[in-house]
């Protein structure tokens, strides 16, 4: 591990060299693309694609200069502001990497407990059928379920607490949420440590193959235009490296593009799947980016419109453009669920971490501005106003009737 | 508190490395170290453990389990937290350039903490070293084998002495600008071609 400097961004480097970390799923792709078809060199960039094997990792060398940019989880970005569970550091997400993508997978032993889960994905019958088994096993004195996400600070994490909460489970008391590194999930289901989970692309469709996972819900049909993984960059890069950070940004959004394009599928399974990116056979890889999932080992294939999105236009605008109003919409859950308290301190964080500032500047696509976000269930999130949807949906629990 | 009543839990999934950090810890006078190589229900076994200071190799992707403790306080007992204090930068940073990073207890005094650290950061590496050593070793030692292998078949092929043998390598070696080994292996792979 060498470094020429311990100043957060290199102060003083100005090579067009970037140093960028990434985890091995599916949506790194836009960083891959960018190095490997020539979007970085064409905008004068040399990127250093460095895999990492934790969010905490990342975090850490983004806060301290380690890496100039990281693929980064959504909400991540705002907790680094705010300073929960570590230093607070001013990091940024100045571009959205992709929406969806993520999926709830049970293991065949809870899928068999719930009985009925409805047509696939419908979110409000698969939670009815967890409300059932939390019931169920509460009357008997069993064990409450385990379910498991990648990170505290994840979509993941608030996408389980939302469908759960939404057919009155309890995320707090009636479940046990843990957290469990993709690569381990595999072996935790097959063990019996969890019972379900909710990752990214493609590890339930591995814990699928593997014979271990059905697939309940991809989180597309829970959050259809919520930023899932961004681009995470601490606030002196963007400073002191601005032309850099604006070139990466261009690369960025010509490699979504092309990721993006139906024609690509198969080229860009084929760069995933190689080792040191995911790592993972490019048939699997492939399920993810068209969206045709198998629910279970040899079990019937279903399309899911709109399960992983790069690029083009989503449900409130741009899909790579952050907005303020997904930024408070993530902090909003994190307040919900008491990650964290003062309201007006995440909410501010929100609304830096996620300014559109930077993408306006380096991309400047006219696009129609929304400050709303809709989701599977509840009233319309207004950015205008994100203390009125939590009085409605019920702060630091459950909706109270 | 006395420094011996510190529970402090190392999680590396290099049992070698493990071993040194454990017996810098107790040389130190830290006599509670407990030793966790797997991530079988890690949550569960840390609430067991409750231990007071946790060291985390950074190569394992366990880190992100950890951070959910500070989620669940309900699950551990006591909530652990990472340096939260804007001064511990310098900390993190010698930490995270030696592979290894700390979880700590609310509360713990920054001294205490601090000597734990040192001794992880500095046991780190010396394991790095040893490790990069014992490489070079190995490697040294696999060389003077090729070159061994390589002077016999000289000797046989051409009838001449260990000497001479030698002497040929090495004049071919500098005359080609090549290292002695790379020639060695050379010379071990025509013969093996032309067996």
């Amino acid at each position: 591990m060498t470094r020429t400097t311990a100043a957060p961004g290199g102060a003083g480097r100005r090579d067009g060299k970037l140093r960028i970390g990434f985890m091995p799923l599916v949506d790194c792709a836009p960083l891959v693309v960018a190095r490997d078809l020539g979007f970085a060199a064409e905008e004068g960039l040399e990127l250093d694609l460095v895999p990492e094997t934790s969010w905490a990792n990342i975090r850490d060398r983004i806060v301290l200069g380690h890496f100039d940019a990281a693929h980064m989880l959504a909400p991540m970005p705002i907790a680094a502001r705010l300073g929960l569970g570590h230093v607070r550091a001013p990091v940024i997400a100045p571009f959205v990497l992709d929406q969806g993508g993520n999926s709830i997978a049970v293991t065949p032993s809870l899928w068999r407990e719930g009985g009925d889960w409805g047509d696939f994905g419908d979110p409000i019958a698969s939670g009815r059928a967890l409300a059932r088994i939390v019931a169920e096993r509460a009357r008997t004195g069993r064990e409450q379920p385990t379910f498991a996400s990648v990170h505290p600070f994840s979509c993941h994490h608030q996408q389980l607490r939302h469908w759960m909460a939404a057919a009155g489970v309890d995320p707090d008391r009636d479940v046990r949420l843990t957290v469990v590194p993709p690569p381990h999930m595999v072996a935790v289901m097959e063990a019996g440590e969890v019972d379900g989970v909710c990752v990214g692309a493609p590890w339930t469709s591995r814990a699928v193959d593997a014979g271990i996972g059905h697939i309940v819900l991809p989180t597309a049909v829970l959050w259809p235009s919520v930023p899932e993984k961004v681009l995470g960059v601490h606030e002196d890069f963007a400073e002191r490296r601005r032309d850099e950070l604006d070139a990466l940004l261009r690369a960025l959004d010509r490699a979504a593009a092309w990721s993006e394009a139906p024609e690509n599928r198969a080229a860009l399974a084929d760069l995933l799947a190689r080792d040191g990116i995911v790592g993972v056979p490019a048939p699997i890889v492939a399920r993810s980016l068209t969206g045709r999932l198998e629910v279970e080992r040899g079990g019937a294939t279903v399309s899911v419109p709109g399960f992983l999105r790069f690029h083009g236009e989503g449900a409130s605008g741009p899909i790579n453009r952050p907005r303020p109003t997904d930024g408070l919409w993530l902090a909003a859950q994190m307040l919900r669920w008491r990650q964290t308290e003062d309201a007006a301190a995440a909410f501010a964080a929100a609304r830096e971490a996620f300014s559109s500032d930077h993408w306006t500047r380096a991309i400047g696509r006219p696009s129609r501005d929304d400050d709303t976000v809709a989701t599977f269930e509840g009233p319309l999130f207004h950015g205008g106003d994100p203390e009125k949807w939590l009085r409605s949906e019920g702060r630091g629990g459950l909706r109270r009737a | 508190m006395a420094a011996t009543s510190l529970t402090i839990l190392v999680i590396d999934e290099n049992p070698t490395r493990a071993t040194i950090l454990e017996d810098g810890l107790r040389d130190a006078g830290f006599v509670d170290v407990v030793r966790l190589d797997t991530t079988h229900e890690l949550l569960k076994r840390i609430f067991e453990i409750d231990p007071d200071v946790i060291l985390i190799d950074l190569a394992s992707p366990s880190r992100d389990v950890l951070e959910q403790m500070f989620q669940v306080s309900r699950t551990v007992k006591r909530p652990v937290a990472m340096f939260v204090d804007q001064s511990d930068t310098a900390m993190i940073e010698l930490a995270v350039d030696a592979g290894v990073s700390a979880y700590i207890v609310d509360g713990l005094r920054k001294e205490r903490v601090k000597s734990i650290l040192d001794m992880t950061v500095s046991r780190f590496n010396a394991f790095d070293r040893l490790t990069r050593e014992l490489q070079q070793a190995r490697d040294e030692l696999a060389e003077r084998k090729l070159i061994e292998r390589a002077k016999g078949i000289l000797m046989k092929s051409k009838g001449i002495s260990e000497e001479e043998a030698y002497g040929m390598l090495r004049r071919t070696a500098m005359n080609e600008k090549m290292k002695l080994a790379d020639i060695a292996r050379s010379v071990v792979t025509a013969a093996q071609l032309l067996g």
